[in-house]
């Protein structure tokens, strides 16, 4: 069959692997959008163990290849007994992974919202916790919209890391559908379409979204 | 050796649905100091890089030194070696030193050898006041002296003529008279100069002629005294008015 | 027991070494290949033809930043065998790996020409040069300067990315600690940890000597205009 013919017969398996793709990347900018706040706060307002905690971590995670992370949490793991199941292992690593590199967006933004914010806070008798809650935070996650729809972005794509430990997303049911009719070239064609589809409307959502929650006079640079 | 520099004919600009130039027409005479001034918005600026053709003109014709160079088949990147302009903002190379700035244009446009290029361009900086200062880059000087070293590229490729854009308005009060100071040196050698300015001093006591442009058409055309005490129109007669009452005649 | 792990380690070095070098070679490799073709991809979008810079440029920078790096990979990889092209998974690598990063480098170098005032370029005009001089003179070397942080950034980025060459079977760091693992049924948490560190110092080494050359080629007293260090993204 033509290359048509074939991309429409394997569509519904690269679909399921689609669904799966997704679900991987919600769960970890999730996990990584909390882990990531708790750094950028425990490194600006934290005290100094806190502080070099939290920073080790960033400049460990940042500085070592998610690829090598995975097979640390994938087969790396069960040598000390703890057996993590691929999808599980996929989660925990990319959100852990996202964890660090929202971290470093979100202290960007949180020294971007002025200096006289917070000293306006505290004036009114705000303590920091309500500060930062009330004040400095809702600032911070305006600004930090850029930064965070590419975060969001990058990990759609490199979900498909998720595949070389053996998740079932759509790099994975691509290569499943190669192996039985060797038609591998175009197989990831027809896989690489439905990532720039993904994307492609991603992008577009996310513009949208940063376009309604806009402040008039609140730049949505994070500097 | 003709008389005429620079005629301008005609010239007109739209940007977009506003018409910033209705048909300026002018000459300027070898060794003449014309300032040109106006309130602002009214297409001074734009005059200018209408005439080195930075900005190409929507209709007219310039002339430099006898050649037509609207003419689409001239090699304007020759001809604009021929006129120097000095901008308000200075825009020296950031990357260069103030040696450099002045040399690039002799080595890249013109293809000079470097030791004759060097001794040429230390000579213009020693002529601007700024022999000292070859070896610094643009943000280690002052605003005048980053003015004072964009003259001296200009004077480097030896030029017939020099636009000058509004030089000293964005210069400290106290940086003015510097950069003034070498543009009157210049008139007096009998450099060909266009000026846009604000300086009224300087427009007084320098300018062989004054032209007052506003809404992109020249009101009035005459020697400072003749502008200063007897305008032939109203508004050249307000305009210098309220203008002197700002600025002063600073700059003499 | 220590003692085992430590002797482990010990006989690995030579082929953890190997990796590390076919590492380096597949960095140097893509990022060489994202230089020399995103220079022109750069300045063609902004100083070139329109008509190309829509119909050519930015579709390719919009479909190479789209498509996840493994894709391109095996796209490249089995491709050239359907197109009947012989290329050894190291070659198909560079060209996936090298043209993605042509495309993002060329976004770096785009914002850093976009960041030089206009009247750089008019300066370069008004004493004759010609557009092709002008960029080469001074636009050029501005833009490069310019562009070292976000470029040192696309460095840390594509050393990273190398690791994703094992999946075309490249013998690079992560196979190699893959191989140990299976040759000596081996602590496997051991050799990637190994590995992650060896990932670590290639990252930081490199992050400090593009901090050097920056300092080496700053313009004295020029600052970046775009105010604060911007928080760099990954691409």
């Amino acid at each position: 069959m033509n290359f048509f013919e074939l991309a429409w017969s394997i569509l519904p398996a690269l679909l399921r692997g689609t669904v799966v793709t997704l679900e991987i990347t919600g769960i970890s900018i999730s996990i990584g959008f909390i882990l990531g706040i708790l750094l950028a706060l425990g490194r600006i307002y934290g005290n100094k163990s806190i502080y070099i905690v939290a920073t080790t971590y960033v400049e460990v995670i940042r500085g070592t290849p998610l690829l090598t992370q995975l097979f640390l949490l994938y087969f790396g793991l069960p040598s000390i007994g703890i057996m993590l199941s691929p999808f599980l292992a996929a989660i925990i690593g990319m959100g852990l992974n996202s964890g660090a590199y929202q971290a470093e967006y979100f202290r960007g933004a949180i020294q971007a919202v002025k200096s006289g914010q917070m000293m306006a806070a505290r004036s009114v008798g705000m303590n920091k916790f309500k500060a930062v809650r009330y004040i400095i935070l809702p600032q911070m996650l305006r600004l930090v919209i850029p930064s965070w729809s590419n975060e969001l972005i990058y990990l759609v794509k490199y979900s498909s890391l998720a595949y070389m430990i053996q998740a079932p997303e759509l790099m994975a049911q691509g290569k499943v559908i190669a192996a039985k009719n060797f038609r591998t070239f175009e197989v990831f064609i027809v896989v690489a379409f439905i990532y720039l589809v993904i994307v492609l409307i991603l992008s577009k959502i996310l513009d949208i979204l940063e376009k309604r929650i806009r402040i008039p006079g609140l730049q949505t640079q994070a500097v | 050796m003709s008389e005429m520099i620079l005629k301008v004919e005609d010239i007109h600009k739209n940007y977009r649905e506003l018409e910033v130039l209705k048909g300026i027409s002018f000459e300027v005479k070898r060794g003449e100091t014309k300032v040109v001034i106006g309130p602002s918005g009214t297409g001074k600026s734009t005059l200018l890089r209408c005439i080195n053709q930075l900005t190409p003109p929507d209709k007219g014709r310039v002339w430099l030194d006898g050649v037509k160079i609207t003419d689409p088949k001239v090699d304007i990147n020759k001809i604009r070696s021929s006129i120097g302009m000095v901008f308000q903002d200075f825009n020296l190379f950031a990357h260069l030193t103030a040696l450099n700035n002045v040399r690039i244009g002799l080595m890249k446009v013109k293809e000079m050898e470097k030791r004759e290029a060097t001794d040429l361009a230390m000579e213009e900086l020693r002529r601007v006041g700024l022999g000292d200062k070859t070896s610094s880059y643009p943000a280690e000087l002052s605003g005048g002296q980053q003015q004072r070293v964009s003259i001296a590229r200009a004077l480097a490729m030896n030029p017939k003529l020099i636009l000058f854009d509004e030089p000293t308005s964005a210069l400290d009060p106290e940086l003015i008279g510097e950069v003034l100071e070498v543009m009157i040196n210049l008139a007096k050698e009998g450099m060909t100069m266009l000026v846009v300015s604000h300086e009224m001093g300087f427009a007084r006591s320098v300018a062989n002629e004054i032209i007052f442009m506003e809404h992109g058409v020249i009101i009035e055309e005459g020697a400072p005294q003749q502008l200063f005490t007897k305008p032939k129109h109203k508004r050249t007669g307000e305009f210098l008015h309220k203008i002197t009452e700002l600025y002063g005649e600073s700059g003499k | 027991m220590a003692i085992d792990k430590l002797i482990l380690i010990w006989q690995s070095f030579p082929s953890l070494l190997r990796g590390t070098l076919v590492t380096i070679e597949l960095t140097a490799g893509f990022l060489g290949l994202g230089l020399i073709v995103g220079i022109p991809l750069a300045f063609g979008g902004v100083y070139g033809n329109k008509f190309i810079a829509v119909t050519i440029i930015s579709p390719f920078v919009k479909v190479f930043r789209a498509i996840p790096a493994l894709v391109l990979l095996f796209l490249f990889f089995f491709g050239s065998a359907s197109f009947g092209i012989e290329m050894s998974a190291f070659t198909a690598a560079i060209l996936a790996i090298g043209f993605r990063s042509a495309a993002y480098q060329s976004q770096i170098f785009r914002g850093a020409i976009q960041s030089i005032g206009v009247g750089q370029m008019m300066a370069a005009r008004s004493i004759g040069m010609s557009k092709l001089k002008a960029i080469q003179h001074i636009i050029l070397p501005q833009a490069l300067r310019l562009s070292i942080p976000p470029w040192t950034n696309e460095y840390a980025g594509i050393l990273k990315d190398s690791s994703l060459a094992y999946a075309v079977g490249v013998t690079e760091l992560m196979r190699q600690g893959r191989y140990i693992v299976a040759r000596t049924f081996g602590n496997a948490l051991l050799v990637y940890l190994v590995c992650a560190v060896i990932y670590f110092v290639l990252v930081y080494t490199g992050n400090k000597l593009l901090g050097l050359l920056e300092e080496k080629y700053k313009i004295p007293g020029y600052e970046v205009k775009k105010g604060a260090r911007k928080v760099l993204e990954r691409i």
